[in-house]
Formats: structure tokens, sequence, C-alpha cells
């Protein structure tokens, strides 16, 4: 643990991989921006790499880090825990920061355990937001000011909870990709770079990575103008196909629930929520889907969200703009038809002229 | 040869089938309140080990941290085939966060000298995937997370298939290794019908001295102890007996226990609460589907 102070930064691991930097960093960027400001401490990124360090770096400060601690060193080529964990302590301990926030990914979620567990201090998963607060435990008059509140939906997503971390700083929490805005670049913004210079003598590393292979995701969810989700209430694989044909004459990307991942009516990739993509399209077409708190928190924020269900007590319909309450799979068609322009509409000079691209066989 | 092989399970609330009165006023949760099950990625875990006994001989041991009422689930690891079975339960021990689990597992586990500890990746109440990489940190073991599939194990060497979501690496490692097992590395396998039938009766002593509470309420403490001994006996000599250690048998320091022990805290704890939603419903005919989709036009959303 490092002492609580009130003049440490607030810190950013910047995952990176043959050096190109992950999304989910720059994206924490943008909220640790908010809360060292509020904190009025500076912002910095944590980058360990074994090249392109500088090029790196310089990203990371036209996304608003105000400091980079570069660490370069041939033992961090490829990401394995000991390694990445031993230099973060070691920079916590020097430089006693108050905030550490990590990406919620495969190596977030295996590196940040790590260090916490090394350094004795609180680590909150998947937080859905961050923010700065007071607190004073239970029965206690003890306020403890200006700490990260930490924010995520828990115990089968009945509740939200709001953690602190008082006493075992620093303060760490894990983020999933897509739940934090992406800054705008700000071209002109340079950030300091700090080297930090790791010794790794009579360090072995434990693990040899024999093979290592990255696929491409099949679905872009977070770049989708429109999105047409499905859930359980789709009822099976072949009506999963009403999903498809109503995202293809929308011009838009196929989202499900996890319940419909679990079912087997489309591949994983496609997962909306907490735990698969968040995002925020310009229309969300949520068909059978019940809007349990894990999956609105993946979309909620959308522009507009038009619920399909058949329930009219489903929770969904809390976030929802637009609602049909009604059978999808007689909905669904008659949308597809009024889109293509099969039916007339009324107020419309022409019918409309859909992207109108037959349907294609429902993958995945 | 074989491999010593120890696996982490936990009982969790059910979350899909939570019940109103599940929080306490200080945020934690009142865990004897809920439908509990056996964490589903703990299973995949433990078939994991005995799959390595299967292949290699040794030895499996499943241990969890819980309530008396968590004997549950070392019950079903029993039927499925480990050996041995430990509760670690302690009043001292409620209120602990991911790192205060993982310092006392790792004080249980490292007296059981393991080649080879396997944990589920996350449990579905928490979902933090926090405790199998701390525990693996403290015991200064190498971690594997996300294991898929285990390539190959000889001699003091393991190689693993990792699925990282986004692709997958193939690594090795030397042991003593602690790896998290994802759900998709296989079937666990049901319980064996003889081993059903041998290790529903086993117990932990919390749950003798519970029972015994329950049928002799009448009688007092001398005689309520003296039964529960003779009953500890018994079970023991059958093999039944279902080890218990608390804090002081596990060794470890109380002030990394417990709420005190947890750096994270509750600050608040909201219930969902679903308002009515302000939207604007279309009734499901042409009529209505029309007019969405014109609404839908003039705001640009889509068209």
């Amino acid at each position: 643990m490092i002492e609580v102070n009130r003049i440490g930064e607030v810190w950013v691991f910047a995952e990176q991989e043959k050096g190109t930097l992950s999304e989910v960093p720059l994206e924490l960027l943008g909220k640790g921006r908010e809360l060292a400001e509020t904190l009025g401490v500076p912002l910095a990124a944590v980058l360990l790499t074994a090249g392109d360090g500088e090029e790196m770096a310089t990203r990371l400060g036209q996304y608003g880090a105000d400091k980079v601690y570069l660490v370069e060193h041939d033992l961090l080529r490829q990401y394995q825990t000991s390694t990445y964990a031993r230099v973060i302590r070691e920079l916590v301990q020097t430089h006693a920061p108050q905030v550490v926030l990590y990406g919620a990914t495969a190596m977030g979620r295996d590196l940040a355990p790590t260090v916490a567990s090394s350094l004795r201090c609180g680590l909150t998963a998947d937080c859905t937001d961050l923010q700065i607060g007071d607190h004073t435990p239970p029965g206690s008059k003890e306020l403890h000011r200006n700490l990260l509140l930490q924010i995520r939906p828990a115990f089968g997503g009945s509740i939200i909870a709001t953690i602190v971390n008082y006493d075992g700083w620093p303060q760490m929490a894990t983020v999933r990709e897509g739940v934090m805005v992406m800054p705008q670049p700000d071209g002109q913004r340079r950030a300091t770079l700090v080297r930090h210079a790791e010794s790794f003598s009579g360090f072995r590393a434990p693990l040899r990575i024999l093979e290592s292979e990255r696929r491409e995701k099949k679905v872009n969810l977070k770049a989708a103008r429109v999105i047409v989700a499905g859930g359980a209430g789709v009822g099976t694989r072949e009506s999963f196909r009403l999903v498809w044909e109503l995202a293809n004459c929308l011009g838009g990307a196929v989202g499900a629930s996890r319940a419909a991942i679990d079912l087997g009516f489309v591949d994983k990739d496609h997962q909306v929520g907490q735990t698969g993509t968040t995002v925020r399209p310009a229309l969300y077409v949520a068909c059978g889907i019940s809007g349990a708190v894990q999956h609105r928190a993946g979309m909620e924020e959308s522009a507009k969200i038009l619920a399909i269900n058949i329930d009219r007590s489903a929770p969904i319909f809390s976030v929802a703009h637009y609602g049909i309450v009604g059978d999808l799979r007689v909905v669904i068609p008659r949308l597809v038809r009024t889109i293509r322009g099969g039916a007339r509409i009324e107020g419309l000079a022409e019918p409309l002229e859909g992207p109108g691209t037959p349907p294609r066989e429902a993958r995945g | 040869m074989g491999y010593r092989c120890v696996v982490c399970v936990k009982q969790v609330p059910d979350t899909k089938r939570l019940t109103g009165e599940a929080m306490k006023d200080d945020g934690t949760v009142n865990r004897a309140a809920l439908p509990a099950v056996f964490n589903p990625e703990d299973l995949n875990a433990l078939e994991a080990a005995l799959a390595i006994r299967d292949r290699h001989a040794g030895t499996v041991t499943v241990i969890s941290m819980g309530l008396p009422k968590a004997s549950d689930v070392l019950r079903e690891a029993l039927f499925r085939g480990a050996e041995r079975a430990i509760l670690i339960t302690d009043r001292r021990a409620a209120g602990s966060d991911t790192l205060a689990t993982s310092y006392i597992l790792s004080c249980a586990i490292r007296r059981l000298e393991p080649d080879i500890v396997l944990c589920g990746r996350q449990a579905i109440d928490g979902d933090t995937a926090q405790v199998g990489p701390q525990i693996a940190e403290k015991l200064g073991y190498t971690l594997v997370t996300y294991l898929e599939e285990l390539l190959d194990l000889r001699g003091s060497t393991l190689r693993v298939r990792r699925n990282l979501g986004n692709g997958f690496e193939v690594v090795e490692a030397e042991l003593p290794v602690l790896a998290t097992v994802l759900d998709t590395a296989n079937t666990p396998r049901p319980p064996a019908a003889k081993r059903l039938m041998k290790f529903k009766k086993a117990r932990c002593r919390s749950e003798v001295e519970q029972a015994v509470s329950r049928e002799l309420s009448e009688a007092g403490e001398d005689a309520r102890a003296t039964e529960v001994a003779r009953r500890c006996l018994m079970l023991a000599e059958r093999g039944l007996l279902i080890e218990q250690w608390n804090l002081e048998d596990v060794g470890a320091d109380l002030t990394w226990c417990g709420f005190k022990g947890s750096p994270t805290k509750v600050h608040r704890v909201q219930s969902i609460v679903l308002a009515g939603g302000a939207y604007r419903e279309y009734p499901p005919t042409d009529e209505g589907v029309g007019r969405l989709v014109r609404e839908l036009i003039e705001d640009h959303t889509i068209g």
C-alpha cells in the first residue's frame, strides 16, 4: 500500500500490443482527465513496451495525458503477468499515484489483480462509472474526502454498487472498452515523457509464449450507426434471421443480449452489454430483449432506442424512446416491409426507398 | 508420480433468481437468504483437475471459503471425484473483498503444497475474476489465466492454450502454476452414482453442530458437545467428515481478513428501480409501424 495522499496523480495503464495502443486507454484518458481536474492533479499514462515508445507516447499526449511514464525493455515485448506487474508496482511505489485505471481486457484482468495483490491495495472490476466524492464509513464520524467512487452493477444486475477505498491506496479500477467516451485528440497537445529504466537483472520470465494469434472481430459494433439486437425473446435461432433482416434493411449491425448468445442464436462477437460491447449508436432496436441491467449498461446511451417486446413490463421499456408491444415475428416483417417501401406511408409523397437488399441467410 | 491439484470452489447466490431482502444495512450480502449454486466455472476447474488425475495420477483436493452451507458444493465436488474437501469458515472472514479472500485462501493452499491450483475464471456474484490471480501472486505461483485447453503436462512443465477473447496464445510454464479455467474448457462430468450415495452423508463439523442443536434442543451444552464429538468421530472413521478450518488453522493474520482486511468498501447500494419509461408507444399494426418509420425518417434517425 502507499500512503493516502492528495498530491498523487491519476494514472491510466496504456495497454498496447506490437506497438499499437488499444482503444481503451484512450477512452480512459477522457475520464481520467475529468478525475484529474477535479482532484487538481496531473493525468499520466503508463506505457510498457519494447520499442515504438515515443510514437505511442505522443499519441497518449494528444488524447490528454500530461505525462507518460515510459518503460522500454526487451522483456516487455510480449505481455506476461510477472514482468508487467513488477514494473507497475515499482512505478506506483516510486510515484504514489492516487488512482490507477486499467482497461478490463484480457490483459487488464490478468495484470490489475496481480498488481493490487502485490501492493495490498483495493481494486474494483468492470466499473461503469467513476466519480470523485466523499465517504463516511457507517457508524463512524470520519469523513474521507475526494475519493474515487467506483460504480458498477452487481448481483445479477439488481443493484448498482458504489465502492470506495480510503485506506488501501492507490485506488485502482478496471473499466471495459467502450464504457467511457473516447475524447477528441488534440494534435497540439504534448505530454512530458518520463523514462523509467527497469533493470530486470537476475529476473527470468516464468512464461514461455510459444504461439500467439489475434483475430479480427466479426462485427464492429462500436462503429455502427444503427444496431438491431435480439434477445432470448426472439425464441429460436431460425427466428433470429428476422434480426438480420431488419439490420440489413437499415444498414445496421447485428447485436445480441448475453441470453441470446448463450442460447446459441449468434456469435459472441455480437454481444452488447456490460460483459460484451458498450455502444452508442444513433438507433438501437432491441428485439425480444428483456433489458436486464447488464444489457442496459451496454446500450442505454444510444441516441434513440426502439424496444419491441411482447411483455409490456419488460425493463427495456424503461430506457426506450419508442416502444412496440407485440410479437416481434409479426412486427419485424412489418417494419422491414415498410422500410423497403412495400407499403405506402401516409404523409410521404413517394414510397420510401430503403437500402433494399434482399434478405441474406442469417449467419452465426 | 502424479500431481497434487487443489481446486478453489465457491458457492454463489444464484444471481438469476434474487429475492428482495438480500442486502444487509452495511451493504454486504446476506448470502444465507439466497438460493445457492456451485459457481459454474469452478465446475470446469474441478473437471480440469479430475482430468489431470485421470491421465497422470495424483490427488484432487477442493477447498472453499464460506458459510457452513458451502459444504453443499464440497459434497458436489466429492460426488464428482475429488478425494479431499476442506471448508474454510470463520465469522471473522465475513465481509472479505477479493484481497482478503485471496489472502485467506492462499494461507490455506500453502499448507497443501499443490503442484497445480485451478480456479474458475470468475464467480457469477462478484464477477471480478480477481481472486485467482491474487492467490497466484501471494503464493508466488506462475499465473495462467483463461485456460481453454491443457495441451501437455510432463515432468514439471505445463503447456496451455489460452483463449483471450480476441485471439489465443499457447504458453508453457514450470510448476507450480495457478490456472483460471474458462467455461469453454470442458464439459464437467456428472456426479458418480456410487460416490453420491456415499458422500451425500458427508458433513462438516458446523453442520453436525447445527443438527445436534436442532435435534437435542432440550439437552444441556455438555450433552450436545459429547454428541457432536461422537458424530464427528463416526463420520471421520467412514471418510465422511469434511475438514473444517478456521483462520487460526490456516495461519492467517487477522488484520488482513474480513472487513478490516478489505481495502474496498461499499459506499452505497442502490436497488434498481425501474421507473415507468416515458416512451412513445406504437401499436404493432401496419398503421402504427408506418407512423413510427415516418417519425424516424423525419428526425433523420433512419432513411
